[in-house]
């Protein structure tokens, strides 16, 4: 029998080295938000609306260079593209779900807890938990430690030393999640692929660069993948 | 100083169109039945999407200021030694972070 409890606090457990990536995050979205003369509340609603560091970075930049509106909502959606990605790859786990509980866990899609729970349902005892759960213990404590970051950042962010580069964090732990999930050679075909693309292709518009290289990866990995056992 | 009301309408058609591509999927999963093709492609997405964005963020979008500098590299180069050997998300992070301040201390 799985737990559901077990499950939400397991998610919530795992998450815990995350969040000191996760804070750090939210304080720069945050004092960028206040930055712009935004309230506490209104970087804080901001950051609570669109949940979604870069994107809402990208917009900021945008509008303090009174970018029209259309470019500014646009840019940040195509930056939120990856998504689509994450959506499609962890849905079929989620199924069990209610569809307001899964309206939830869509809202607290990230990049961090989709990461982070892929690769625990990808591991040999992932049929042991609620992965719906788990999954909402996941993205509620990342939620909760980026809006603690958001509201930081608002507040004190102008006072820490840049030179600290406290966002290197935020690759550090896509770094900590990956490697493990390279685990044969079609795996780190994609992986190696889509970061040589995504590298030459970073002087797209929209973040576009992004996409590529994960388009190329995912299409090399499968094509390798199928050479594999077809020999 | 950006627009206030401009700020919240951003924030709220931005919010908006973010959670619909979150949804998607998790949405009409029940609905529809992927090919097989889709599902295998599924297993690629991690070791993907994670690569495109760490890549970038290293070698190019740098906060340091000065031209090309080597102690984001060489830190994230050591996080990935750490993942691989420790399997552990904090002594990626510390390690990481630890050689970047070293690094720019001694630099």
């Amino acid at each position: 029998m799985k737990d559901i409890r077990q499950s939400f606090l397991s998610g919530a457990r795992d998450s815990i080295p995350i969040l000191l990536g996760m804070v750090p995050f939210g304080l720069i979205c945050g004092a960028v938000s206040a930055g712009g003369g935004m309230s506490l509340w209104g970087a804080l609603g901001f950051t609570w609306a669109i949940n979604a560091g870069a994107s809402q970075l990208a917009a900021l930049q945008l509008m303090e260079h009174h970018a029209s509106l259309a470019v500014v909502v646009l840019t940040g959606l195509v930056i939120n593209l990856r998504f689509f990605m994450y959506s499609a790859s962890i849905a079929p786990h989620l199924r069990t779900m209610s569809l307001p509980g899964r309206a939830l866990l869509g809202f607290i899609l990230s990049d961090q807890a989709y990461a982070l729970s892929i690769a625990r349902f990808h591991r040999e005892d992932g049929a042991e938990i609620d992965k719906p759960f788990y999954y909402l213990g996941v993205g509620l404590a990342i939620w909760a430690s980026y809006s603690v970051g958001a509201v930081l950042g608002a507040s004190v962010g102008a006072f820490i030393p840049p030179a600290w580069d406290l966002g290197f964090a935020v690759p550090l732990t896509f770094i900590a999640v990956v490697v493990p999930a390279i685990k044969d050679r079609p795996t780190a075909l994609a992986a190696v692929a889509a970061g040589t693309v995504a590298f030459l292709a970073d002087g797209l518009p929209y973040n576009l660069g992004l996409m590529a290289g994960a388009v190329t990866g995912i299409l090399l990995g499968y094509a390798a993948e199928r050479r594999l056992s077809r020999d | 100083m950006t627009d206030t009301a401009g700020f919240w309408v951003v924030g709220a058609l931005l919010g908006l169109g973010t959670f619909l591509i979150r949804f998607s999927f998790i949405l009409i999963v029940d609905k529809v039945t992927f090919p097989e093709a889709v599902i295998r492609m599924l297993r690629f997405i991690p070791a993907s999407v994670l690569p495109a964005i760490i890549v970038p963020a290293v070698l190019l979008h740098g906060t340091d200021g000065g031209p090309v500098s080597l102690a984001r590299p060489v830190a994230a180069l050591v996080a990935v030694l750490a993942a691989w050997k420790t399997r552990s998300i904090l002594a990626t992070i510390l390690s990481g972070m630890g050689t970047l301040w070293l690094l720019r201390a001694v630099l």
